[in-house]
């Protein structure tokens, strides 16, 4: 039975399933049910400073980009942090603390970028004996117009400014989350390490708008009429996420800087990949939202059976994993290749792969009178998107040419050696040296 | 005082509140979000086997995508673009025969695309919306009478108008809709359907309809061929095959068609006799509308009886199934002998059938089933021949859809390209409707 145990920046907790800072951990509640449905830790609804709370609109706060059967692919938001007392918070989280020792609790702040406003919230929070914190640098609507959220995660001197006054004004781990409002990810993480940051937790949500009202006009949710932007979340935003993760985990500057992944984690598979990439743990908020903290059950025994299927004890078995394989474009190898093979007893003829292969692609795939579909070799750039268009899963597949056989579009015979872009004819690099 | 049990042929065998369930609509119009989820489950063929399946050509993958975006009006009009009576189509085709049949969700997992249902939501909508999609092109001046007012001619009507040619359709019964007002089972045209798509269709304008007049009788092609450029005949299998063994005159035997379209017009589903033991012979879809409607009257036990096996009839499948459903007996290879009875039907003698080398043979073993009431559906005919030359028993057309004679087309179930489906007789009542225009406009 595989051991789902993390131990995140020295935080505990029984597994690497994580409540994001977001409405689902606004109260104490909501956190007790949380922890009482498995979750591992939570990280606390982002607290605001001392005096008179944020407020929130009065109208919808949510967005939803539905799938044909109301899945929910992609959630924009436009709530903002905490909009209760500091007081009542750090009571709640004191309490919940006390009583789930085993769970990680993590506190988000987000205070202006000033050293004397972190200063007067820092031991407060660490009075409560949450197990670290969590900047907020990342909510990019409403909060970022008063200079803070995204608006500090933009700016990496901001970022490593305030996390060294965390650093020195809190005793315990400091988590900075990152926006992915910015052209390079690796510059804001940069600057967190530098400030002293134990991690970065990433990606917080996305600028967007779900949508527009055409008959009002109005980008939805509406309020009044009106619309902002919100921040975006969910399915949708996986890929983005993961490739950020990714960038941060690569870079030689950050490489092996702990990281939470967050952004659209939905299933164990979501959370396994996201370990791959070096994340430490994952952190979830539209599963939750859309299904009840009942779902973490699920990505409990899933990552388990996974781990169990695979032999891996631990996460750290496969923490990481993928990063190796994750490279730039330039290092693929020019001579691995593949071509489309269609499995004809799977095939339901439906013709999506030729519409998509003759209309949009290289005109490999033939179709004959009684709709048999047959992939052309000599055509084949083995682009994948006939593999992606069709419905039927593994019904075409890609298949490795073998080295040393004639690859009948380029007349070339495959060679086994690795040859790539920085060595290739064309590249004018090469030409120059 | 209503009772299943009467013996004989009696009506108001249940109540009212159980006969009106019985015929509610057959299949339920998708709720919105069904809509939704049957919709995405189109996969955008290519080149679409639905639509090769389909004898009016209706861009299927197209309108279902039309559906799925919110816009069933544009799906509509996708679908009357081909098939002007789509919305009786929608509940009468055979889809699993023709469209969901190609399918490749029914090779794929048994499941096709629900295309009827979705086609029925389409339409339903933009007829609901009283509107009519189609304006008319400037007149050609030339005039067109159609004979019958069925699927097939006011199809062929509907497109000469839109094309601005003024047409009269003549039709033997005090209304119009043929078989889709007279000859399909109730709960496949609930709520007055057939009728209120014939007003809808008539409101492209430039349609004359003259009710009662047959042709033969009221009307003929001499004169319809002096005072108009061109005649469609859509007139239908009026005849029905008689049943030729002893005891047909008993009492308590009659035909299917007839039957049916009592039920169709009448207001009080009670006031119709039905018998406690029914037996329905043939093996059409016109013995399936009556077995079922006889069951859901209240008949205690409805069988039909066929001569062949069951792969020769031409009931689909699913039909058989549906009329076992409703716990129709179906008894194959036994064909009719002899009706006993003193007076009244109460028996209907049958003998078993073989396939010997193709051919059907009596095996001399016979069986008797109660019967106090006997529908024969087995088959129907045309009623008159107008003179043109017929290819077996229906009216020769070539694929245009022209008759032996010139200046006279006929397409539907009375001419040879037919084959009893609604949605062939559109198909080619809008053909023939787009061969007169082109044979009208030649020169002009």
């Amino acid at each position: 039975m595989a051991d789902l145990t993390t131990d995140f920046l020295g935080i505990k907790s029984p597994n690497p399933f994580w409540l994001a800072s977001a409405p689902p951990t606004d109260k104490e509640y909501n956190v007790r049910r949380a922890f009482e449905a498995g979750w591992g830790g939570v990280v606390w609804k982002t607290l605001g400073a001392e005096g008179p709370p944020v407020v929130n609109v009065n109208g919808p706060r949510y967005g939803v980009i539905h799938g044909a059967d109301r899945r929910v692919l992609g959630l924009n938001n436009i709530e903002l942090i905490t909009d209760r007392s500091l007081e009542v918070n750090l009571e709640e989280i004191t309490r919940v603390k006390r009583d789930y020792p085993d769970r990680a609790m993590i506190v988000s702040i987000m205070v202006p970028c000033e050293e004397q406003a972190w200063k007067d919230i820092l031991p407060k929070v660490e009075a409560t004996g949450a197990d670290g914190i969590e900047l907020n640098f990342g909510c990019p609507h409403g909060m970022s117009e008063r200079g803070m959220g995204a608006a500090v995660g933009q700016v990496p001197e901001y970022i490593e400014m305030v996390t060294r006054w965390c650093k020195q004004y809190y005793s315990k781990p400091v988590i900075v989350k990152l926006t992915p409002n910015i052209t390079d990810v690796r510059l804001p993480a940069a600057a967190a390490q530098r400030g002293g940051a134990d991690a970065v937790s990433l990606i917080n949500t996305i600028n967007s708008i779900i949508s527009v009202n055409l008959d009002s006009m109005s980008p939805e949710p509406s309020i009044d009429g009106k619309g902002s932007h919100g921040g975006y979340c969910g399915p949708a935003v996986k890929p983005i996420a993961m490739s950020m993760v990714s960038e941060i985990a690569r870079a030689p500057e950050t490489a092996g800087l702990p990281i939470s992944g967050i952004g659209g984690v939905t299933t164990w598979r979501d959370a396994a990949e996201y370990i791959t990439l070096g994340c430490g743990n994952v952190q979830v908020c539209t599963a939750a939202m859309t299904y009840g903290f009942k779902v973490v059950q699920e990505m409990i025994s899933g990552l388990s059976q996974w781990m169990d299927e695979k032999g891996h004890t631990t996460i750290q078995d496969f923490m990481g994993a993928a990063i190796p394989n994750t490279t730039d474009w330039k290092n693929l190898n020019l001579n691995y290749i593949a071509k489309a093979e269609i499995n004809q007893d799977d095939c339901i003829s439906c013709g999506r792969c030729y519409a998509a292969c003759e209309d949009t692609s290289h005109q490999a795939i033939a179709m004959s009178d009684d709709r048999t579909f047959t992939v052309i070799d000599s055509e084949c750039v083995a682009c994948n998107l006939c593999v992606e268009v069709c419905p039927v899963e593994n019904c075409i597949t890609m298949v490795e040419q073998e080295k040393g056989t004639v690859d009948l579009r380029t007349g070339k015979t495959v060679s086994a050696d690795y040859a790539n872009w920085t060595t290739h004819p064309n590249n004018p690099g090469v030409a120059a040296e | 005082m209503t009772s299943q049990m009467i013996s004989g042929i009696a009506a108001d065998r249940l109540s009212s509140h159980k006969l009106k369930e019985n015929f509610t609509d057959l299949h339920a119009p998708l709720q919105p979000h069904e809509v939704k989820v049957a919709a995405d489950r189109c996969y955008f063929c290519h080149d679409a086997p639905c639509v090769t399946a389909c004898p009016t050509d209706i861009d299927i993958p197209l309108f279902i995508r039309q559906i799925s975006t919110g816009t069933p009006e544009a799906a509509a009009k996708t679908i009357f673009d081909m098939n002007i009576l789509g919305g009786m189509c929608a509940r009468v085709c055979p889809t699993e025969d023709l469209c969901e049949q190609a399918c490749v969700r029914e090779m794929a997992e048994g499941k096709p695309v629900e295309i009827g249902r979705l086609q029925r939501h389409a339409t339903d909508t933009l007829m609901m919306q009283d509107v009519h999609p189609y304006s008319r092109a400037a007149s050609t001046g030339k005039k067109v009478a159609v004979v019958g007012g069925g699927p097939a001619g006011l199809s062929c009507a509907h497109r000469l108008a839109v094309l601005g040619t003024d047409v009269t359709i003549y039709d033997a019964r005090p209304k119009a809709g043929g078989l889709n007002e007279y000859g399909i089972a109730a709960y496949k045209s609930t709520n007055e359907f057939a009728a209120k798509e014939v007003e809808w269709l008539l409101s492209i304008g430039g349609i004359t309809i003259e009710n009662n007049k047959a042709l033969g009788k009221d009307i003929n092609l001499d004169d319809l061929g002096h005072d108009f450029d061109a005649v469609f005949l859509g007139v239908g299998l009026g005849g029905v095959n008689a049943l030729d063994i002893g005891g047909c005159d008993k009492l308590g035997v009659s035909d299917a068609v007839a039957f049916i379209e009592i039920l169709r017009q009448t207001s009080d589903l009670s006031t119709i006799p039905i018998g406690r033991n029914v037996v329905v012979i043939g093996g059409g879809m016109t013995a399936i509308d009556a077995a079922v409607q006889s069951k859901l009257l209240g008949a205690e036990q409805v069988t039909i009886v066929y001569r062949r096996g069951r792969e020769a009839m031409s009931a689909s499948r699913y039909e058989q199934d549906l009329a076992a459903k409703h716990g129709v007996k179906l008894m194959f290879n036994v064909q009719p002998k002899r009706l006993h009875g003193n007076g009244a039907v109460a028996m209907l003698e049958l003998e078993y059938t073989a396939d010997k080398n193709g051919n059907l043979e009596a095996t001399g073993e016979t069986l008797h089933l109660s019967a106090d009431q006997v529908f024969t559906a087995i088959g129907q005919t045309l009623k008159t021949n107008a003179s043109l030359t017929l290819e077996g028993p229906k009216i020769a057309v070539n694929s245009a859809g022209l008759t032996s004679r010139a200046g006279v087309w006929a397409g539907g179930d009375c001419a040879s390209s037919g084959d009893d489906l609604t949605v062939t007789a559109v198909a080619e009542g809008r053909d023939a409707a787009m061969d007169i225009h082109k044979t009208l406009m030649k020169g002009a």
